[in-house]
């Protein structure tokens, strides 16, 4: 049976992909910011090894345009190309996908009631991409993963809520727990921590917020899942707003988890850098209230 | 159930910040699709030819065409352009958002990496234009 082992949330920030592709990573101003991703990359390597990743994240006007604005949308393709987000793009390599898996978690994530968008052919962006690097290093010829990338609409308002995120991560246990191929499967929530990147109140950092938020992802508290969007923006800048994609991520691992690894870090360009990576202790996650196969909507309709 | 009233009229409450809601989201349309327009090498080549002959194939208005023109990003917000988006533009000029994000805040370029590098800005006192927390 293929079973969620880990859960992994990391900022997406584009000028560490730039780093990465021009052989800066050791410089002064973006060290740290490889330094905090060095316990990463040796455990996922030699122990934490994903077969396939669930890849939470939002693209950034690059796929999807004002033409097409899907709240959740999931990648079935074979595979990915990188795209071109105006400067050329990234000389990485392509994504290669898992079109089983995906397919099946977006077969079940539509009949938990998430009307998830599909999406066969496309091209993935910072978003996807930089998380890759981070955690497997600049030298890739090809990934060592394959992964189903997730797209979440934090563009246009109203972006998904927490909870709603969070229930979606439940959704995605149940329906990775259901595949019966035996697969490690990550489940990785990107982009984040506070950053604002417009107007005159550009380059908000609020450390003390972020690591309240680091706190409550490790352990069995479900309070995030209540912070409405204006916190995030009053207190994390408008482009906080991100990390309700970490919920997803958390949402997934369940019940309980235990952190093995957390890095936090200010600046990174505009934005704070936030890094951890999870491990479920009690993976349970509630049954569908909808799935005709429990049995729940019978017992609410005799009531 | 969140109440829609309520919950776009707070976004109006913070200071500095152009929420992307819907009605943002009309009124920039074109704008936005232009900035997209940009991630194609030869549309790139073209705009930069001519910035003023390309923009006038857009329906978009002569003050968002200006405020292209100007690279007067707060303006471009002000109109309907959103950040994500509005990369495109400055992505293609060769700018880093670090550049383009400081010609916002009224700082110079070495101002506003100085105060990133010594933690950014507090959101003490800017949380808020009513309360001013």
């Amino acid at each position: 049976m293929a079973r969620i082992t880990h859960g992994i949330a990391s900022s997406h920030i584009p000028v560490l992909g730039f780093a990465a592709d021009h052989g800066k990573t050791q410089d002064p101003i973006f060290k740290p910011a490889f330094d905090g991703y060095r316990w990463t990359r040796e455990w996922i390597a030699n122990e934490g090894k994903p077969d396939v990743v669930v890849l939470v994240y939002n693209d950034h006007a690059s796929a999807f345009d004002m033409n097409v604005i899907p709240t959740f949308a999931i990648g079935c393709a074979e595979s990915f190309r990188v795209c071109d987000e105006g400067y050329g793009p990234r000389p990485v390599p392509s994504v290669v996908g898992h079109p089983d898996l995906a397919w099946h978690i977006a077969q079940s994530l539509i009949l938990d009631d998430f009307d998830m968008t599909i999406f066969n052919k496309m091209d993935v962006d910072h978003g996807l991409t930089v998380p890759l690097t981070m955690m497997f290093g600049e030298d890739c010829k090809e990934w060592p993963t394959t992964v189903v990338p997730l797209a979440v609409n934090v563009v246009t308002y109203p972006p998904p809520s927490g909870n709603r995120c969070w229930l979606l991560g439940e959704a995605i246990a149940r329906a990775v727990n259901s595949y019966e191929e035996d697969l490690n499967v990550h489940v990785w929530g990107t982009g984040g921590m506070s950053h604002q990147l417009q107007g005159p109140r550009a380059g908000l950092i609020n450390r003390e917020w972020d690591n309240m938020f680091l706190d409550k992802l490790v352990g069995d508290t479900q309070d995030l899942r209540h912070i409405p969007h204006i916190e995030y923006l009053r207190e994390t800048g408008s482009e906080g707003i991100e990390m309700v994609m970490w919920l997803i991520m958390r949402g997934a691992l369940g019940r309980e988890t235990r952190c093995l690894h957390r890095h936090y870090h200010v600046p990174v360009s505009n934005t704070a850098l936030g890094h951890i990576v999870l491990e479920p202790v009690d993976g349970t996650v509630p049954q569908s209230p909808t799935f005709e196969a429990d049995g729940a909507v019978t017992t609410s309709i005799d009531q | 159930m969140t109440d829609i009233h309520d919950y776009l009229a707070e976004f109006d409450d913070i200071p500095g910040t152009r929420v992307y809601t819907a009605k943002r989201a009309r009124q920039g349309y074109q704008l936005n699709q232009f900035a997209m327009s940009l991630m194609q090498a030869e549309n790139r080549e073209r705009f930069h030819a001519d910035e003023r002959v390309y923009l006038d194939a857009w329906p978009m208005s002569a003050e968002q065409k200006q405020a292209v023109l100007d690279r007067d990003y707060n303006r471009l917000l002000d109109l309907g352009g959103n950040i994500y988006f509005l990369a495109k533009v400055f992505a293609s000029d060769g700018l880093s958002f670090v550049h383009a994000v400081s010609t916002m805040t009224g700082m110079s370029v070495e101002e506003y990496q100085a105060m990133m590098m010594d933690g950014g800005r507090s959101p003490d006192g800017v949380r808020s234009i009513g309360d001013k927390c």
